[in-house]
């Protein structure tokens, strides 16, 4: 059975009926959500801030009352159990939930001063702003050329030829992946590796030039070299761009991120330095979690 | 016993192993502790069983009927005395037909020949004969066969591998059936064909412009030379079947869009059944629908524009024919719209691009070879539909590409070529047979051309 959905039982609800048992009762008060996020959440240069964000999908809430910001040029990890809301949560940010029709958002969240819910937005600009790379690699069935051209094209970013052959270029180079596919630019991009598929996803998305990019399990589909060619990739892109990552590895987290945000059943419960995060952690949750007791 | 009884007997044999077979494999397995210690499930050893009872006695069934009958009629035939034996092949079969007559009780034995009559009883106690023989032949092979089958059984046995590759072969047969059927078609289309360029030259039917194929029965009678042009013909088909692909392809297609984009599941599941229904709606009543509602429509909006119509119309047949293709187009476009995976459309909107964008530039190409397949399967439809084109376009073979004009298609003219009392060799049927294979052809053409199409435009995912 799931872990999550163990503790979806004992989550505390103020309507909860008192037929619960002595032991569950015990179970509960060790695991306690906190009143606030422990920690610290917010930070002075906020590329993105998120208040008290509700996620309903219908009637069952996904996500409580989640506040936090993501710095300027900072990589955020958001870690949790599975069904904890992370990913969720995630594709609150460049809305990429609108395109679940029973998906509800609640709460205020900005861009730097763009409210991303406002009716008046244009989703298409906020995606350019804000770019998705996706757990498993998904390629178009095009060209290396035109999977990196694609967003360049529908938005208009390069006027000549010459123009697109640069951008298609320095975006291969900034996602590592230039030298083994320049001489074969035009053959389809679902015919390369795991790894190198998701690195020209990384690439597609960074051609559009986002100022954040959001990463929901980069490497859970793939394998140990081309994970740390991907974290190796993050921490060169976290100079130019601001990233939050979800994973399910603690190591990766450990690794590429400044900050580390822990989930549980849709709630935050804690988020400090990652160091802080996994050498000092301060709810009971996130250590169980980051100790692997469960998870 | 008939040979349906003894079909029946037969199954009812194949049961019977099949039981016996089940039971042996268990029996065997019980003194070993249990059905793992046996090589295959009884299941296996059961249908092996059950096999080995069918197929010796089918076999042997099918051959005996193939040849029985042509052996009865040697044997008859060579009883015959000496002086009534038939001089040729044709009063050979008139003599055997009335053997056959007499046999049955058709004719009474007093009014033909004794020799006849003598013929005839022969026959009659040869047939009692066979059918006896074939029963008692079947059913011993039938057991003995189960009976090897059962003594068979024993725990190393393979019997799966040998039930799969029955299996197997049966598939395979199966397979065979349908291609050889085509085969067989389109022979007998082929040979009937070059019959008729024997009587008409191929350049005339190819090339001629005038199709007119009403040709004189008899010496004395007055009718036309005949004239077997089919370009009239394919211009008509090709001119009601490029309206309907003009009306059943955009609104086709963008209704799978729309069911497969957009549409909430509650609309998706009343409006794509709802859809289907027009595949289901009979071609005769279109045909009317066609002839007495749209035709006239036509004619009356026509000439308020000032614009002379036939009352039958290329444009009203094509029309309501595009109307009865729209689901084979729309369906298969849903099908293969809704297959294709979500990540890529999250790409692609995560990317920025409207929804159609995505539908325009990652959707549509990789769901191309079935939307191709839908226009395909559309576009055979509507070149080999009849009825709506008899009853809307009419008869007439003109030589236009004016859709108001009357005009006719292929299918119409061999319907009316073969229907009716006919010689079975003039060149006005066998015409029939050229028009086929010319429509065989092109369809054929036309399959190729596509999946060249689809090959070189494709964008595969997976």
């Amino acid at each position: 059975m799931d872990t999550a959905e163990k503790f979806d039982d004992k989550t505390p609800r103020s309507d909860t009926p008192a037929s619960q048992s002595e032991g569950e009762q015990a179970m509960e008060n060790s695991t306690r959500y906190p009143e606030q996020t422990i920690g610290s959440p917010y930070v002075d240069n906020a590329k993105m801030s998120m208040r008290d964000v509700d996620v309903f999908y219908g009637d069952k809430q996904a996500i409580h009352g989640v506040s936090l910001d993501i710095g300027k040029n900072e990589v955020v990890a958001l870690i949790g159990p599975s069904g904890c809301g992370k990913s969720t949560f995630l594709r609150c940010l460049n809305r990429m939930n609108d395109t679940i029709d029973i998906c509800q958002v609640k709460g205020s969240l900005h861009l730097e001063d763009q409210d991303l819910y406002d009716p008046k937005l244009d989703v298409v600009e906020l995606r350019a702003r804000v770019g998705m790379v996706f757990q498993k690699p998904n390629p178009f069935p095009k060209s290396i050329y035109d999977n990196v051209a694609y967003g360049p094209r529908i938005h208009g970013l390069a006027n000549k030829k010459y123009d697109l052959d640069e951008i298609v270029e320095t975006s291969l180079q900034k996602a590592g992946l230039w030298n083994e596919v320049k001489d074969r630019l035009h053959s389809p991009g679902t015919g390369l590796s795991g790894g190198q598929q998701q690195r020209l996803c990384i690439a597609r998305t960074i051609a559009v030039s986002p100022e954040v990019v959001l990463m929901d399990e980069p490497c859970s589909a793939l394998d140990p070299i081309a994970t740390a060619k991907i974290e190796e990739l993050i921490a060169e892109l976290s100079e130019s761009y601001t990233i939050a990552i979800v994973t399910h590895s603690m190591q990766q987290a450990a690794r590429v991120s400044n900050r580390t945000a822990y989930f549980h059943l849709g709630r935050l419960v804690e988020m400090n330095d990652t160091e802080t995060v996994f050498t000092k952690p301060e709810h009971d949750l996130t250590e169980a979690y980051i100790t692997g007791r469960f998870g | 016993m008939q040979t349906g009884n003894l079909l029946l007997l037969l199954v009812v044999m194949i049961a019977g192993a099949y039981y016996m077979g089940h039971r042996r494999s268990f029996a065997l397995a019980r003194p070993l502790g249990g059905i793992r210690h046996l090589h295959s499930l009884p299941f296996y050893y059961a249908m092996r069983t059950a096999i080995w009872c069918a197929i010796p006695a089918l076999v042997v069934l099918g051959a005996w009927l193939i040849f029985d009958d042509t052996l009865i009629r040697v044997t008859v035939m060579d009883s015959l005395p000496a002086d009534s034996q038939p001089v040729d092949a044709s009063s050979a079969n008139l003599l055997l037909n009335q053997i056959g007559n007499v046999a049955s009780g058709a004719i009474a034995a007093s009014e033909v020949s004794p020799a006849v009559a003598a013929a005839a009883e022969k026959l009659n106690s040869l047939r009692s004969l066979n059918r006896m023989a074939l029963a008692v032949v079947v059913i011993v092979v039938a057991m003995l066969g189960a009976a090897w089958g059962w003594l068979k059984i024993s725990p190393q046995m393979r019997a799966r591998q040998q039930v799969e590759k029955v299996l197997q072969t049966l598939f395979m047969l199966s397979a065979t059936i349908a291609i050889l059927t085509t085969v067989g078609i389109l022979m007998s289309v082929m040979f009937e064909s070059v019959r008729f360029f024997g009587k008409v030259p191929a350049t005339d039917f190819l090339f001629g412009l005038q199709w007119s194929p009403q040709t004189a029965l008899r010496a004395d009678q007055v009718a036309s030379e005949g004239a077997f042009g089919a370009i009239p013909l394919f211009m008509g088909t090709l001119l009601i079947s490029a309206i309907a692909l003009l009306v059943a392809v955009p609104v086709g297609l963008m209704s799978a869009i729309y069911l497969a984009e957009y549409a909430p599941p509650k609309v998706r599941s009343f409006a794509k059944p709802a859809l289907e229904v027009l595949a289901g709606v009979p071609t005769v009543v279109y045909g009317f629908f066609a002839a007495l509602t749209v035709a006239p429509v036509i004619r009356q909006l026509g000439e308020s524009i000032g614009l002379d119509v036939a009352s039958e119309s290329a444009l009203a047949a094509g029309l309501v024919m595009g109307v009865m293709i729209i689901p084979f187009v729309s369906s298969l476009a849903d099908d293969v719209i809704t297959a294709v995976p979500q990540a890529l459309r999250d790409a692609s909107l995560g990317l920025g691009a409207t929804r159609s964008e995505t539908i325009k530039k990652v959707i549509f190409p990789a769901a191309l070879p079935g939307i191709m397949g839908g226009i395909l399967l559309a576009a055979s439809r509507a070149i080999g539909e009849t009825m709506i084109v008899v009853m809307a376009a009419g008869l007439a073979a003109n030589l236009t590409v004016n859709p108001l004009e009357a005009v006719t298609t292929v299918t119409v003219q061999i319907v009316t070529l073969l229907t009716g009392d006919q010689e079975f060799d003039s060149a006005k049927t066998l015409a029939a047979f050229a028009l086929g294979l010319m429509l065989f052809i092109t369809t054929l053409l036309l399959n190729v051309v596509a999946l060249h199409i689809v090959k070189k435009y494709r964008e595969q995912y997976d």
